[in-house]
C-alpha cells in the first residue's frame, strides 16, 4: 500500500537503469537530502544545541560514511578482509598535511583529493598480498599494515614537520574568500564540504560498483577460480579494490582531521578505531552503499546523542553514560547480528518488502 | 541576507535548547576521564577539581555571591572526545577549559581565540604556551614541561653531577611525553650528560619488559619518566624487578601520584617525583574541603582521596581558576563575567603568600602572579620521594633554568606563531 510499484511502467531501458527506479525511492531519498542539506544545518538536531550537532554529529557522521564506503568497497563488494582502515586514514590525514604545508598556495580541496591518491597508492601496495593469501590470512597481513603505518607516524618526524608535539596542525585555507580549514572556519562551510565529497562520492562508488569493474569485484568475491576461469584477472580486480578503497579512506582521513579535528595524533589512527569503522560496515550491512550510511549513523550518531541527552535532560554523570553507551552499543550489535546478520541494509530492504505487502505482510 | 537568515534561526534553535538552562551561574566545565586506561589517575584529578568548587558553592555560596557550575563531560583521555566535549559547551558560555590532557589541548588550542574561552592547562599542555604575548588565550600556570625538565636535571646536578652521566627517558609515546625531549637534546651537549630515549605506546603501558632490558643493557645512571596512568606502577615494578635503584628513578608530576605508588607499597620505597604542590591534608582549603564537601558525601571522593598528589594538585588548579574569576569581577565590576573577562582575570590575579594564607593553601604551594607576558610563571619543582607508604618532600624549591627554559619555549612559541598563519597573538606592556 504505501510502497507499491504498480502502475509505475518504464518504456525504455533507462528509466530501468536508472539509480531509483521506483517512485518511492525517489522520495525517500529527497527526504533524506533534504534533512542533510536544509533542515539539520538551519534547524540542528531537536534537543542539542546547533554548533553541538555540526560539529560532533554531523561532521563527523558524514566523514564517518565516506570510511565506511571505503571500507565496503573492499569487504563487501571485493571480499577482501582490512584491518588496517583507521592507519590509511592516517595516510590520508598526513599525506594531505604534507602537500598543504609543502604547496601552501594549493587549493585545500586539491589537496584532499590528492592526499586520496596517495592513499590509494599506498593502500595499492599493501593490498598486494592479498594476491596470494585470503581470508583470515589477509586479515593478519593489513593488520601489519595498521602496526607499521602507526609506527611510521610516530618514528618519522619528517611526516609532521619535526613538530615537536608530534601532532599535525591545520594551516588555515581559503578559497573564494571563504575559510575552509583551520579555527576560522565556520562548521558549517566544514560540513558541506564533507557533504560534498560524500554526495559525489557516493555517487561514484554506485556507479562504478554497476560497472564491469564492480562486477569483477564481486565476481572475486563469490568464487575467485570462477571468475578467473570465465576472464576476469585477480591480479587488477584484487589491487582495484585496495586502491579505490583506499582512495575512499584516505579522502576520509583528510576530512577528519582537516575538517573536524583540527589536530590529529597518532592515536586517532589506531587499531581501536580500525575496529570501529569495520563495525560500521558489518552493521549496516556487507556489500551495500545504503548500509554503509545506516552503520555510520547507528555506531557514531546514537552513543553521542544519548550521552548528550543523559547529561542534559536526565542528570546523569557523564561517565555513568559513557559506560552505559559502550554497553548498549554492544548489545545492539550482537542483538542486530543475531537478528540479521547482514545488518540494516537487510533489514532495510526486509522492511520495504513488508511495506508492499501493507496491510498483508508475509 | 542568507546568512541572517540563517543565523536568526541559529538563534532560535539555540535559544530553543538552552531554555531551562539556568542563566547567571559561572560554568566552569571541565574534561575528565573517569573510565579508560587513565582513569585511575583522571578520577583523582576530576574530583579534586570538582570539590573544591562545591567547596566554595558550600561555604561562601559561590564567588562573589555568584554560584559556580561545575560541569563535567567524559573524554576518557581521547582526543576525538575532546572534540566533543568542548562543542557540548560552545554556546554556554564557559569560562575556561580545562582539557587535563595535552592531546586535547593541542587540538582546542587554536580554537580558543575564536571562541573567546581561554585554556589554563596546570601543568600539563603546550610548553609554548607561556609566552603569553603569541598565545593570548592559553596559560600554563605555574610551570611548564620545559622548565620542570631542567629543574629535574638540576637536581641529578645536584646529587651526582650532569657531567658523563647516562640518563634514559622513559615516555608516554604521546603529544604529552614528547614535550620535554627538546630540552634534552638541547641541554646534553652543554652539560656533557649523554641520553636515550625509550617511548612507550599507550597500548603497551602494561607491557615495558623491553623497554627494560634495554635500560639492563645500557646501565643509565638516572631515568626521567613522563608516564601517566597504568604506564607509571608497570615502570617502577619493572625497575624493581630489573633491580634497578629507585633512587635513581625520578618521575615527572604526573608519574609521582600515591594511585601509582599505592599499589606497590614498601617495594616502590626511594622512588623519586617532581611535584609543585604538597601533599597532606594540614591545610586549611583541604580541611574546608572535607569539612564541607567530603564528610557530607555530596561528592565522588571517598575518605582517602584528600591530601593525595593529584587531589591536592587539582585543588590547587580549581583554586587558581576561582582566584582568576574573582580578580576578573573585580576587574570588569560584572558578577557575571564572560570568558573574555576570565583571560583578563587569568593574566591578572595576585596569589601572594599573604592571599594563600587566607585561601588556605599557604606552604601547600608556592605563590603566584598572572602575567601578560608570561603565562607560565617559571615556577619551581621539588622532588619528593616514596617513603613506601607516603610521598615526602626532599628537597627544597628548585628553581627551572630559566635562561634556557625560555630561550627555548620563544623559540618554540615563534615556530607554532609560524606554522599557523593568522595566529593572533598579542602586545604585553
Amino acid at each position: 500500500m504505501y510502497f507499491r510499484e504498480t502502475g509505475q511502467f518504464k518504456s525504455k531501458y533507462k528509466e530501468e537503469l536508472a539509480a531509483f527506479p521506483i517512485f518511492e525511492d525517489k522520495i525517500g531519498i529527497a527526504i533524506a537530502a533534504l534533512l542533510a542539506f536544509v533542515l539539520i544545518p538551519i534547524f540542528g538536531l531537536p534537543g542539542l544545541s546547533w554548533d553541538f550537532t555540526m560539529s560532533a554529529v554531523m561532521i563527523p557522521v558524514v566523514i564517518f560514511t565516506i570510511t565506511t564506503l571505503g571500507l565496503n568497497i573492499l569487504l563487501g563488494f571485493a571480499g577482501q578482509i582490512s584491518l588496517g582502515t583507521a592507519a590509511f586514514m592516517g595516510v590520508g590525514a598526513y599525506s594531505c598535511y604534507k602537500i598543504m604545508t609543502i604547496f601552501p598556495d594549493l587549493n585545500a580541496l586539491i589537496c584532499v583529493v590528492l592526499s586520496g591518491v596517495v592513499t590509494a597508492f599506498v593502500g595499492t601496495i599493501f593490498g598486494l598480498p592479498s594476491l596470494r593469501i585470503k581470508g583470515f590470512y589477509l586479515m593478519v597481513a593489513t593488520l601489519a599494515a595498521q602496526f607499521f603505518l602507526e609506527w611510521a607516524f610516530i618514528r618519522i618526524p619528517w611526516l609532521y614537520n619535526y613538530n615537536i608535539s608530534g601532532a599535525i596542525e591545520v594551516p588555515y585555507k581559503e578559497m573564494f574568500g571563504i575559510v575552509l580549514t583551520g579555527a576560522k572556519s565556520e562548521p558549517l562551510t566544514r560540513y558541506f564540504v564533507c557533504l560534498g565529497f560524500l554526495v559525489v562520492l557516493t555517487w561514484l562508488a554506485s556507479n562504478v560498483i554497476r560497472g564491469r569493474i564492480g562486477r569483477s569485484w564481486m565476481m572475486i568475491r563469490d568464487m575467485d577460480i570462477a571468475a578467473e576461469l570465465i576472464g576476469v584477472r585477480p591480479l587488477t580486480a584484487k589491487l582495484s579494490a585496495f586502491a579505490f578503497s583506499s582512495f575512499y579512506i584516505g579522502i576520509s582521513g583528510a576530512l577528519m582531521v582537516f575538517f573536524w579535528l583540527g589536530a590529529a595524533e597518532v592515536e586517532s589512527f589506531d587499531i581501536n578505531h580500525s575496529f570501529t569503522y569495520l563495525f560500521m560496515v558489518i552493521i549496516g550491512g556487507l556489500g551495500s552503499i545504503t548500509g554503509c550510511y545506516f552503520g555510520a549513523i547507528l555506531v557514531w550518531v546514537i552513543p553521542v546523542i544519548l550521552k548528550e541527552y543523559g547529561k542534559s535532560v536526565f542528570g546523569i554523570d557523564a561517565f555513568v553514560m559513557e559506560n552505559f553507551t559502550t554497553i548498549l552499543l554492544g548489545v545492539v550489535m550482537v542483538v542486530i547480528l543475531i537478528v540479521e546478520p547482514h545488518g540494516l541494509a537487510r533489514i532495510w530492504q526486509i522492511a520495504k518488502q513488508k511495506l508492499r505487502l501493507w496491510p498483508f505482510p508475509y | 541576507m542568507k546568512k541572517t537568515i540563517i543565523s536568526a534561526f541559529v538563534a532560535v534553535s539555540t535559544l530553543i535548547t538552552t531554555v531551562g538552562m539556568s542563566f547567571g551561574d559561572l560554568l566552569v566545565p571541565v574534561m575528565t576521564y573517569r573510565v579508560g586506561p587513565f582513569a585511575a589517575n583522571g578520577t583523582q584529578n576530576a574530583n579534586g577539581f570538582v570539590d573544591y568548587l562545591t567547596m566554595l558553592n558550600e561555604r561562601d555560596g559561590g564567588i562573589n555571591g555568584v554560584k559556580i557550575k561545575v560541569e563535567e563531560c567524559e573524554t576518557g583521555y581521547k582526543a576525538e572526545k575532546g572534540v566533543e566535549c568542548y562543542e557540548s559547551y560552545r554556546g554556554k558560555n564557559p569560562l575556561v577549559h580545562t582539557p587535563n590532557s595535552t592531546g586535547i589541548t593541542l587540538q582546542i588550542l587554536a580554537k580558543a581565540p575564536e571562541d573567546k574561552t581561554p585554556i589554563l592547562t596546570m601543568g600539563y599542555g603546550l610548553s609554548a604556551a607561556a609566552k603569553g604575548e603569541t598565545f593570548p588565550w592559553a596559560f600554563n600556570y605555574p610551570t611548564s614541561y620545559f622548565s620542570q625538565m631542567t629543574s629535574i636535571l638540576k637536581y641529578i646536578d645536584s646529587q651526582t653531577g650532569l657531567k658523563d652521566q647516562k640518563i634514559g627517558f622513559i615516555f608516554l609515546e604521546s603529544g604529552y611525553g614528547r614535550e620535554p625531549i627538546p630540552v634534552l637534546e638541547q641541554l646534553a651537549p652543554k652539560f656533557g650528560f649523554e641520553y636515550f630515549l625509550l617511548p612507550v605506546a599507550g597500548k603497551d603501558a602494561q607491557n615495558q619488559s623491553s623497554h627494560w632490558l634495554t635500560v639492563r643493557k645500557e646501565k643509565p645512571d638516572w631515568m626521567i619518566m613522563w608516564g601517566w596512568g597504568v604506564m607509571n606502577p608497570t615502570a617502577v615494578k619493572a625497575a624493581i624487578k630489573s633491580r634497578y635503584p629507585l633512587d635513581r628513578f625520578v618521575g615527572n608530576w604526573w608519574s609521582a601520584g600515591d594511585v601509582d605508588l599505592g599499589p606497590i607499597g614498601e617495594a616502590g620505597k626511594g622512588y623519586k617525583g617532581a611535584t609543585f604542590n604538597a601533599t597532606g591534608t594540614d591545610f586549611p582549603a583541604v580541611q574546608d574541603v572535607i569539612k564541607y564537601v567530603v564528610s557530607k558525601g555530596i561528592t565522588k571522593t571517598g575518605s582517602e582521596g584528600p591530601g593525595t598528589v593529584l587531589y591536592n594538585r587539582a585543588l590547587w588548579n580549581a583554586a587558581l581558576i576561582a582566584e582568576a574569576i574573582k580578580t576578573a569581577q573585580d576587574i570588569t565590576g560584572k558578577k557575571e563575567i564572560t570568558g573574555e573577562d576570565m583571560r583578563i582575570g587569568l593574566e591578572n590575579f595576585v596569589l601572594d603568600e599573604a592571599r594563600l594564607k587566607e585561601l588556605g593553601f599557604a606552604g601547600m604551594v608556592a605563590p603566584i602572579v598572572g602575567s601578560c607576558k608570561d603565562h607560565e610563571g617559571a615556577g619551581a619543582a621539588f622532588i619528593q620521594q616514596w617513603d613506601g607508604s607516603k610521598w615526602v618532600k626532599i628537597t627544597d624549591a628548585i628553581d627551572p633554568m630559566k635562561d634556557i627554559a625560555q630561550e627555548m619555549l620563544t623559540k618554540a612559541a615563534a615556530q607554532y606563531a609560524s606554522n599557523n598563519a593568522g595566529w593572533t597573538t598579542q602586545t604585553c606592556n
